[in-house]
């Protein structure tokens, strides 16, 4: 036992984030740490890492007690922390990111540049990134190297306990391979990780045991062996989900967006696709593949610079979102608080923001209908919130995602494009939005869906098409898409080649 | 769910606290300081003084209702203050070669809204930042003002041009204006889709763009109704006093945003109303007055309002903490 949290209770403003939660590392294995959304997982860690201090329980460190008052303080325990979002600067190069704050000195406290560059390598090295330039500027890195030398900064202190906050959220396909496999490397060398993830496939590949909070409550730690998925998800949940990816048969009809030789600058190049009414099509690739900006440059957001669009058979240029929304498309975002909605307006205002012209006689917004819509959308799916006048803000991600669907499904689309459904958003949530998907899919709406998560490509698509450096490099009918022909698609010559 | 009646009237009541939170408490700080400054000194409340406390920021109000619309679109406008000086002295100069009247008033309507519209493309469609287009009209037209009239004031307005501030059962015109201004603007902002879609500018621009709204088109729009607010609040002021100084008040664009700022309108953009606006600049000519008859030096004044701005933005961020706080 290296590190041993006792009872902890914590509570803010009055409501409670922990009730007493018990929870330990041992060096040398992953601790997978699990919940939904909310949970109290980002609480527990936080005061694992002395970012928060506890209101009640103990925290204990090789057999003694301690009260960390600052990260700095559980850094000296030899706790170091990744978080999910990277605390890191741009404009500073690979090797000072690493050392920032810490940085070898000479005497008189110059910093030592030629130590701290060697050491930078040495670290990389040690996570088997020998090919990172150590003087590259931070910014210029893909997402994934950046996460690695986040996580080299951590190991530069050579900490005996890692804790990693969903470290893959923001990664796919190799990258994801690569993690996992710094992640053994590093319990190899007997260092104790604490890791957070939403996907289950991870904790049954790397964790050794998992812990399952819900409502602040530890509802229990097993090694990972003795469980399999569905009980980790009726644990994390409360109640069994029968499934997570309800998709029904479907008798496809006439084609409902036809897309020859559409490209946007470089980033999207000479796409041809059609998807048919009552059809889900899914878009895999890695982050970078340009799924989204092909889905941008459907919806008008950035206008194609060449190629055809038909809609319904008609030939049809989308200059712009409200063209592509009068021609009965609709589009779901990736980042939700980005493109997808106004946080400081209510349910109800977002609700209507697509159709305000419908909603309005003459120039004045007729709010009873409004209400109407916001009421109905709420009961439709489920949105857990007090009521239309609720601020979007209050909500959990997995609501704000279905408000976002209810704005769009407003406008009564015929063609739906959905960028990462279910990023970020817990597992009940994540089954209710599939379940959404399927029924709009039997009532005939054309579905496009552009997915990181490979089981949701492959569980809710009737094909699926695989993208690489703006180009479809795939096409797979349902039947034959297996993991291993859609996965070998997105990777081959994956598009690694920058900073180095 | 069936909530009992009790219930649903108070949260009926905390969300009207909380949608109107910084004008109610505006309003309480209007009406506390008049009971206070008029227990001490009788006079405060006479109907001369109030007459003149009322009046005599109607026009900031005025301007602060298009400033408000301004800033909840996510922008901003420090050259106002300039506009109003330029404009009144368009309207005093054509009142004094004998133009007719409406002309004098119209003008700078029509001036106002053709300045600040091109202010609106090249925010919206050149991209330059609102602060520093507006920091460079502000140069050019304070510049270009004193060139043009040498610093002369503008004397002999003819009686009929300052009928503006005429008295309509015992109350100066002024007042009639800002408050129905305030109140059409504030019904429009709200129930109009317009108003919703300025709001969702400001809220999140990018979201408001993918959801249809034409955000640039708005943007151009709102400017062009803060110049028409420009010109208005310009023939309060031009009509206010016998002389029409080429110099405005100094930091008159201060004052309007700070009304804005302290009635509850975001400088983040996306929320606030006009009602605040209006009732903080009430609240400033209330304060300036009651300097005077508690014996205070007016010199005061600009330190309190950097006080009360202070105070307003500590206890929003307070209130929303709250609330981050109360969040599922």
């Amino acid at each position: 036992m290296i590190v041993e949290l006792r009872e902890i209770a914590k509570s803010f403003g009055g409501v409670p984030a922990l009730k007493g939660v018990d929870f330990d590392v041992r060096p040398g294995e992953v601790h997978a740490l699990l919940g939904e959304n909310g949970a109290g997982k980002s609480t527990l860690i936080r005061i694992m890492a002395g970012a928060l201090a506890p209101d009640h329980g103990e925290v204990w460190v090789k057999g003694q007690r301690v009260r960390f008052g600052s990260p700095r303080d559980a850094r000296q325990s030899g706790i170091a922390t990744v978080y999910q979002e990277l605390l890191l600067f741009p404009d500073l190069t690979v090797a000072e990111n690493i050392f920032l704050g810490n940085a070898p000195r000479r005497r008189f406290g110059a910093v030592d540049w030629g130590t701290m560059r060697s050491q930078a390598r040495e670290l990389l090295g040690s996570l088997d990134t020998w090919e990172l330039d150590v003087d590259a500027r931070l910014g210029d890195l893909s997402v994934a190297n950046r996460q690695r030398v986040e996580i080299a900064k951590a190991l530069s202190q050579n900490p005996q306990v890692l804790i990693m906050d969903e470290p893959t959220a923001s990664l796919a396909g190799a990258d994801v391979e690569r993690l996992m496999a710094v992640v053994r490397r590093l319990r190899e060398r007997g260092v104790a990780i604490v890791y957070v993830s939403h996907r289950l496939s991870e904790i049954f590949e790397l964790a050794d045991r998992v812990t399952v909070l819900r409502d602040g409550a530890r509802i229990a730690t097993r090694a990972v062996k003795e469980v399999d998925e569905p009980a980790l998800i009726s644990m994390m949940v409360g109640r069994s989900i029968d499934q997570l990816f309800p998709k029904e048969e479907t008798k496809p009809g006439p084609a409902a967006l036809e897309v020859k030789n559409l490209s946007y600058r470089s980033v999207v190049r000479d796409v041809s696709f059609s998807v048919r009414e009552g059809e889900i099509l899914g878009i895999a690739g890695l982050v970078g593949a340009g799924r989204t900006e092909l889905a941008l440059t459907l919806f008008g957001i950035t206008p194609a610079t060449a190629g055809e669009i038909r809609v319904h058979g008609r030939p049809v240029t989308i200059d712009g979102p409200r063209r592509a929304r009068d021609l009965g498309i609709a589009y779901v975002p990736e980042d939700r608080g980005l493109q997808g909605l106004i946080r400081v307006q209510t349910i109800r205002e977002n609700v209507t923001l697509a159709i305000l012209d419908h909603v309005s006689r003459g120039f004045i917004v007729n709010r009873g209908e409004e209400v109407r819509r916001a009421r109905e959308a709420i009961t439709r799916f489920g949105i857990r919130a007090r009521g239309p006048e609720q601020l979007v803000r209050q909500l959990s991600g997995g609501n704000q995602q279905k408000v976002v669907l209810a704005k769009w499904l407003g406008t009564e689309p015929r063609i739906l494009i959905m960028d990462e459904p279910t990023r970020g958003i817990d597992v009940g949530a994540k089954a209710e939005v599939h379940a959404i998907m399927s029924r709009l899919a039997q009532q005939g709406l054309a579905i496009v869906m552009i997915s990181s998560e490979l089981p949701e490509v492959l569980g809710m698509s009737d094909r699926v098409l695989v993208m690489n450096r703006g180009r479809v490099v795939g096409h797979f009918e349902r039947a034959s898409a297996t993991p291993d022909a859609v996965g070998a698609a997105m990777t081959r010559a994956a598009p690694e080649r920058e900073a180095s | 769910m069936e909530l009992p009646a009790r219930s649903v009237k108070r949260d009926r009541l905390a969300r009207l606290a909380s949608a109107y939170g910084q004008e109610l408490v505006v309003l309480g700080a209007v009406l506390v300081l008049m009971a206070v400054v008029g227990t001490v000194n009788h006079r405060f409340l006479s109907d001369t003084n109030l007459n003149s406390v009322f009046s005599g920021n109607a026009y900031i109000a005025v301007a602060a209702i298009g400033m408000s619309m301004v800033i909840i679109t996510g922008n901003i406008d420090v050259s106002v203050g300039a506009l109003i000086g330029v404009l009144a002295t368009i309207a005093g100069t054509l009142a004094t070669r004998g133009y007719p009247v409406w002309l004098a008033w119209g003008v700078p309507l029509v001036v106002g809204m053709a300045v600040n519209a091109a202010v609106g493309v090249l925010v919206a469609y050149a991209r330059i930042p609102a602060i520093v287009v507006t920091l460079g009209v502000l140069s050019i037209l304070r510049g270009g003002l004193i060139s043009a009239t040498g610093g002369k004031w503008i004397t002999d307005l003819p009686p009929a041009f300052r009928a503006a501030q005429a008295r309509l059962f015992g109350v100066p015109s002024p007042v009639y204006v800002a408050a129905v201004l305030t109140v059409l603007a504030a019904l429009w902002m709200r129930y109009s889709s317009l108003g919703r879609a300025i709001y969702a500018v400001g809220g999140n621009a990018e979201a408001a763009r993918a959801a249809g709204i034409r955000t640039r088109a708005m943007v151009v729009f709102v400017f062009a109704v803060h110049g028409f607010f420009a010109g208005i609040a310009s023939v309060l002021f031009a009509t206010q006093l016998q002389v029409i100084q080429s110099t405005v008040p100094p930091n008159l664009e201060l004052s309007i945003i700070t009304a804005s700022v302290i009635g509850g309108v975001s400088i983040l953009g996306g929320t606030g109303t006009v009602i605040g606006s209006t009732l903080a600049a009430l609240l400033f000519s209330e304060i300036a007055s009651a300097l005077i008859f508690l014996n205070v030096s007016a010199y005061w004044l600009r330190a309190v309002l950097g006080l009360l701005i202070l105070g307003t933005v500590l206890a929003d961020m307070a209130r929303r903490r709250r609330k981050g706080r109360l969040a599922p």
